[in-house]
């Protein structure tokens, strides 16, 4: 795992060395001043040497300086490190999910991917910064002090290392309990803010329902357990704080203690008593910093886990070694296939599918939810690789194509569907970047998008916000099939795209289809019967096979679910759509 | 990044003024932490006056020491160490004390933090419940999540950590400076020029800092923008074969961020070093000029004094350090301080409303109020003239008497509405998107109120109705379902908390619900999580129209679901909706062909007027708009 992260270090592997160095000098100059201080007090101020003090005060301040630079040094790698190594894990992970395919797209949730993308680099940043620059500096800070201290004398130093060792464990003992404490806590805690979520997006239920009492007094009693828990927690943080200080006073007490004895024994100076005083709170503190380190860092490697994994995702798709670069016609045959999302074990979705569509064909397909419509037209432009049988695509295997060509030359408008911030034009010219203006006016045109877009004040520049939120449904159905028209596919499949838009309006689509591009072989996946019965032929689905494929007439008369779904429809338990889009 | 933009908007206004801003926030924080835990917080001031108070006295015995002991011990021939084990034993008890000391405000913090917390949570959480739906549909529901969350958070740190910091500091700095000036005047006035050098270096990195830190701020909140929108449409990005130019602009503004991040990284590294070692250059000074003057004993000062001074040295740069380093983490903690007070401080939704719903009994054709359930309701009116009290049968009439309404009172959606419903009747509203049906729906419930004209539920306006009771009359099945967080029994009793057990499976039943729950694994006692996730779309609708069923309102709101669900699981919830709307006063936004025709009156809207109203039949004869969407379905 750590080796997949380390990798991303790349370019700020200088900065990454370099920053620990820095932190060592700066700790070793910080060192040497309670030392130095020790000479002038025994060599200087009690024996009357003023030359003494001032030579040793210049080389106290000479270190003083070049801890300062190397301190400015550490937090300018140090800063340069753990920013770049954050900058590129977002770019190495942004780009290998660039490179993902559906399948591995359907294994994260959106939220998901974003949380690795932002918090958990940030995590993982402030961890990688903490490493270089304190992770270094609090055990170089406390072995250099130990060694000064047990320089000057090692008896007395003793203390130190015992107490070290003392406070060490107890710290280990509290910071595990503590953690303990808090993953239980986290858990509690992300129920009561999915419960907020809850009540902040049901708003209109809870008002409806006059239940705002109830739901207050069910958040207070959420609020109560968080509180104890939160509580019970912190408790075992308290003892840090007070231990500490009694190691330290501890240790003070002895040593001035036995220090004046030896003093008075005249095995120690007064100064060299001073200076190890000053080293108690280098030591300790020092120890102190570095169990606050491992905290932090125990907490982030939860991020590091879950970035390494994008990082060694592989896409299950591969572009051939010998693609072929052109697609010859828009006809289209599946040959036995069979198809599973999930490879080991699970039910396949489509059972042995054999169809053949002639280029130009207009293909209605109809079924209920799950009946694996979408994954049948999926299959298609490879979006998903099959499990078992083949797929043609102008008479050649989907496989051998070049992904990209295969994929500006099938084009799906999804079902879930995107637009993009931007203005319109720009997110039709995502079919094709070149599109001239009257290129895109014709593709609009055609998906009838043409008339709403003329009646918005700035036209073809009106900008769109993120995810489309200002345009209705049935206008942003109707932009994604333009936006698809533009790449001039040689295969059109449209998964329900048209569910919002009026059905007069859908009609003059798919009448507008007829006429302008008649060699395209279009797909129409729909709800609607009124959708696809004017089809060439049409396909049924139910649960996964094929129930039925022929013309309108030939599946009234024969497919029993067709002529069901019929009934219904036309009987009046349709849809009676008014989402006209304006 | 909205609010980014706004943080730095704010930044770039009069600094004094901010900071009076920032000490107005605080103060209120304060006042608020106080209200519950004044006893808490004078006892923690104590506690931390103790404990600094005995670090203080400890570092003061180490000039005594070195003067009073281990100087006299060295001149005696026959040292004798009885004094100085009593001053150890002296000093270890205060040091007792200290340790006890900061052992307890420590965990009184705790309460005192966790405490205050709770208090903030619960009192956002109801001050939200009471809120407008007006407030919902102005503020994005992650800006209102983010309050609870971060806000919340960085107020936590800032409470149990940055303010006993604080507490602590000032009364360390205070008790220092004084020791320091009984040991040594001059001495204290190097000090004082040394930590004026310290605060003004600190100032100008802490400044350039905080400075790329916004704009870190703002490249960060385009950077996960463009994420948040990427990953949104990663479909879409693998169908037109965009990843090249979505990996280059990203990549621009990754590099962006980096630029940012790495300056305002470094800055604020460099306050660490500049504090400790111009920290240092102070002891050091200090200890060259204290050694000249402890050599020549100028003004009485000795070797202890000066190894107490430079203790003390130390100990008054510390507390200087540890502020500056708290003063960012207040400064967001403020800006947080600010959001959560500025939702408390929101206004609830108003109820003027004094007719309430009743329970009754029919005596001799007369209606009379009484406790228990019986059924049978009416609205209670008292006549705030004479409060003379009239009782109105509850029987779900609706009228709209030109209704005029807009979001705000400069661009009106509705107009001049006009509308009756008679008990038990169904009214279907159809029109394009956008066209203002909903709207028509959400002023019975009052989640609005209208501008103009009048609402009369059985004849009485709505205005004068109190809103609990008003709401608990009208049923509503949204297109979204909203299922929370319970079992599917808790779900379905949503509509009614006095629901039996029977009258669940009763409502379940009806909804044609009962089915599908026993089939699931734990029958009606089955967890649902996330808004019901664990259920189809269909199974959750069939839930949220028990739910209303449970409630047995008289008046109904239905908002249809559009076709996302398929023609069998359709024709299932579409049973269940229309034995729920039997017998009842049904508000129907409508999708469906059988809906709309069953209608006694179907009202087509178009850009917020009543364009045309009538049956079915009428409709079609009149060859308008409603023929129109009608006959689109048949066109093929």
């Amino acid at each position: 795992m750590l080796q997949t992260l380390l990798k991303e270090v790349k370019e700020y592997k200088k900065a990454s060395i370099i920053t620990p160095l820095f932190m060592i000098l700066e700790v070793f100059m910080e060192t040497m001043i309670p030392f130095l201080m020790a000479s002038i007090i025994d060599n200087g101020v009690e024996t009357g040497n003023i030359e003494h003090i001032y030579r040793v005060g210049a080389i106290m301040i000479a270190a003083a300086f070049i801890g300062l630079l190397a301190g400015l040094g550490g937090g300018r790698y140090g800063a340069l490190a753990s920013c770049g190594f954050a900058k590129n894990l977002r770019e190495s992970m942004f780009f290998n999910i660039q490179k993902f395919s559906f399948s591995n797209i359907d294994k994260y949730s959106t939220a998901g991917l974003i949380t690795r993308l932002t918090t958990d680099v940030t995590n993982i940043q402030n961890a990688y910064q903490m490493i270089l620059r304190m992770f270094t500096r609090a055990p170089a800070s406390m072995i250099c002090a130990m060694i000064m201290a047990f320089s000057i004398n090692a008896r007395l130093s003793c203390i130190y290392l015992a107490a070290v060792i003392i406070l060490g464990i107890i710290l280990i003992v509290i910071m595990s309990h503590a953690t303990k404490y808090f993953r239980q806590a986290f858990p509690k805690y992300d129920d009561m803010n999915a419960s907020i979520q809850e009540n902040v997006s049901a708003i209109r239920v809870v008002k409806a329902f006059v239940r705002e009492d109830e739901e207050i007094s069910k958040f207070k009693k959420t609020s109560d357990i968080i509180y104890r828990i939160f509580v019970k927690a912190e408790c075992n943080l308290v003892y840090n704080m007070p231990i500490m200080q009694f190691t330290v006073y501890g240790c003070i007490l002895l040593i001035s203690w036995l220090g004046a004895k030896m003093i008075v024994s005249d095995t120690l100076q007064t100064g060299e008593l001073m200076s190890l005083l000053a080293y108690c709170m280098n030591i300790l503190m020092s120890l102190m910093m570095l169990s606050m380190v491992f905290v932090m860092i125990s907490m982030s490697s939860a991020s590091a886990k879950r970035i390494v994994e994008i990082l060694n995702e592989e896409s299950d798709l591969k572009n051939p070694k010998h693609p072929v670069y052109e697609v010859a016609d828009g006809s289209i045959e599946f040959r036995h296939v069979y198809f599973a999302y999930n490879k080991e074990g699970m039910e396949p979705v489509l059972k042995d599918i054999n169809l053949n569509i002639h280029s130009g064909e207009t293909i209605g397909i109809i079924g209920q939810t799950g009946s694996s419509k979408t994954s049948l037209v999926n299959l298609i432009s490879r979006l998903y690789d099959v499990s078992a049988g083949q797929i043609l695509v102008g008479g050649v295997d989907v496989r051998d194509y070049d992904m990209e060509v295969l994929r500006n030359q099938v084009s799906v408008v999804l079902q879930k569907n995107v637009l993009f911030s931007g203005t319109i034009l720009e997110n039709l010219r995502w079919g094709n970047k070149d599109a001239t203006l009257e290129e895109c006016k014709e593709a609009c045109r055609l998906a009838c998008a043409d008339e709403f877009i003329n009646r918005f004040p700035q036209g073809y520049e009106t900008h769109i916000e993120q995810g489309g939120n200002n345009v209705s449904g049935g206008q942003k159905q109707r932009l994604c099939i333009a936006r698809a028209l533009l790449k001039q596919p040689k295969i059109l499949i449209l998964d329900d795209s048209t569910s919002a838009v009026d059905t007069a309006t859908d009609a003059k689509i798919r009448q507008a289809f007829l006429e302008k591009i008649p060699d395209t072989t279009k797909l129409i996946i729909a709800q609607r019967i009124s959708s696809v019965q004017n089809a060439d032929r049409i396909i049924v689905m139910d649960e996964g096979c094929i129930h039925g494929f022929g013309t309108h007439e030939e599946l009234l008369k024969h497919d029993e679910i067709y002529k069901e779904v019929y009934d219904v429809q036309t009987r009046g338990g349709g849809d009676f759509d008014e989402k006209a889009g304006e | 990044m909205k609010r980014q933009v706004n943080k730095m908007a704010r930044f770039k206004g009069n600094s004094k003024v901010q900071i009076k801003h920032h000490m107005k926030q605080f103060c209120r924080l304060m006042g608020y932490i106080f209200q519950s835990y004044g006893i808490h917080c004078a006892l923690v001031v104590i506690l931390i006056l103790i404990s600094v108070l005995a670090n203080v006295q400890g570092t003061m015995f180490t000039k005594n020491l070195i003067d009073n002991y281990i100087t006299p011990l060295l001149l005696s021939k026959y040292p004798d160490f009885t004094p100085l084990a009593h001053a150890i034993g002296r000093v270890a008890g205060f040091y007792g004390a200290g340790v006890l000391a900061s052992y307890l405000y420590n965990r009184i913090m705790v309460e005192v933090t966790q405490g205050t917390l709770r208090k903030m949570r619960n009192d956002l959480f109801s001050r939200m419940e009471r809120l407008p739906i007006r407030y919902f549909d102005t503020h994005a529901h992650g800006d209102i999540m983010s309050i609870y969350t971060n806000d919340i958070d960085t107020l936590r740190q800032m409470i149990s950590q940055s303010i006993p910091q604080f507490i602590n500091s000032a009364i360390t700095i205070v008790s220092v400076l004084i020791s320091m000036l009984i040991l040594n005047i001059p001495l204290t006035f190097v000090t004082l020029i040394m930590v004026g050098i310290m605060v003004a270096a600190s100032k100008t990195s802490a400044g350039r800092s905080g400075k790329y830190f916004l704009e870190q701020q703002m490249n960060l909140g385009a950077v996960n923008g463009y994420i948040e929108e990427m990953m949104e449409g990663q479909k879409v990005i693998k169908v037109f074969c965009h990843e090249e130019e979505t990996n280059q602009k990203f990549k621009e503004l990754n590099d962006k961020l980096f630029i940012s991040a790495n300056r305002a990284n470094t800055f604020a590294n460099f306050l660490g070093p500049i504090n400790a070692q111009l920290g240092n250059v102070s002891y050091v000074v200090c200890a060259i000029t204290g050694g000249i003057l402890a050599l020549h004993h100028v003004g009485g000062f000795t070797l202890g004094g000066l190894a107490s001074f430079l203790t003390f040295n130390k100990s008054f740069s510390m507390p200087i350090n540890q502020i500056s380093m708290q003063l960012n983490a207040v400064v967001m903690a403020m800006a947080g301080a600010e959001r959560i007070f500025r939702l408390m401080d929101e206004e609830e939704e108003a109820d003027e409303g004094y007719v309430t719903l009743v329970n009754v009994t029919k005596v001799n054709g007369k209606l009379q109020e009484c406790r228990q359930h019986t059924g049978q309701w009416a609205w209670k009116h008292v006549h705030q003239a004479d409060q003379s009290v009239d009782y109105i049968e509850l029987k779900g009439d609706v009228v709209f008497d030109s209704v005029d309404f807009g979001y705000n009172d400069d661009k009106i959606v509705l107009h001049d509405i006009q509308l009756f419903a008679k008990s038990g009747q169904k009214i279907a509203f159809v029109g394009s998107t956008g066209a203002g049906k909903t709207t028509i729906t959400n002023l019975i419930n009052r989640f609005y109120d209208i501008q103009d004209g009048k609402i009369r539920y059985d004849g009485i306006n709505i205005n004068k109705i109190k809103k609990a009771d008003l709401r608990r009359s009208l049923g509503i099945v949204l297109q979204d379902t909203n299922l929370f967080t319970g079992t599917v029994k808790e779900n379905i009793r949503y509509g009614n908390p006095d629901a039996s057990e029977e009258e669940i499976i009763a409502a379940a039943k009806l909804a044609n619900a009962d089915g599908f729950i026993r089939r699931l694994p734990n029958g009606y006692d089955t967890m649902l999580h996330g808004g019901g996730a664990n259920l189809s779309q269909g199974q959750r609708q069939l839930l949220s129209i028990a739910r209303a069923a449970a409630a047995d309102p008289p008046v109904l709101i239905l908002d249809e679901a559009t076709s996302s669900i398929d023609t069998r699981t359709e024709r299932i919830v579409q049973d269940g909706m229309d034995k729920l709307m039997h017998g009842r006063t049904t508000f129907v936004i409508a999708h469906r062909l059988s809906t709309v025709r069953n209608s006694d009156c179907i009202m087509v809207l178009e850009q917020g007027k009543i364009i045309e109203r009538g049956t079915h039949e009428q409709l079609m004869e009149e060859q308008g708009r409603y023929y129109q969407l009608y006959t689109g379905n048949v066109i093929g």
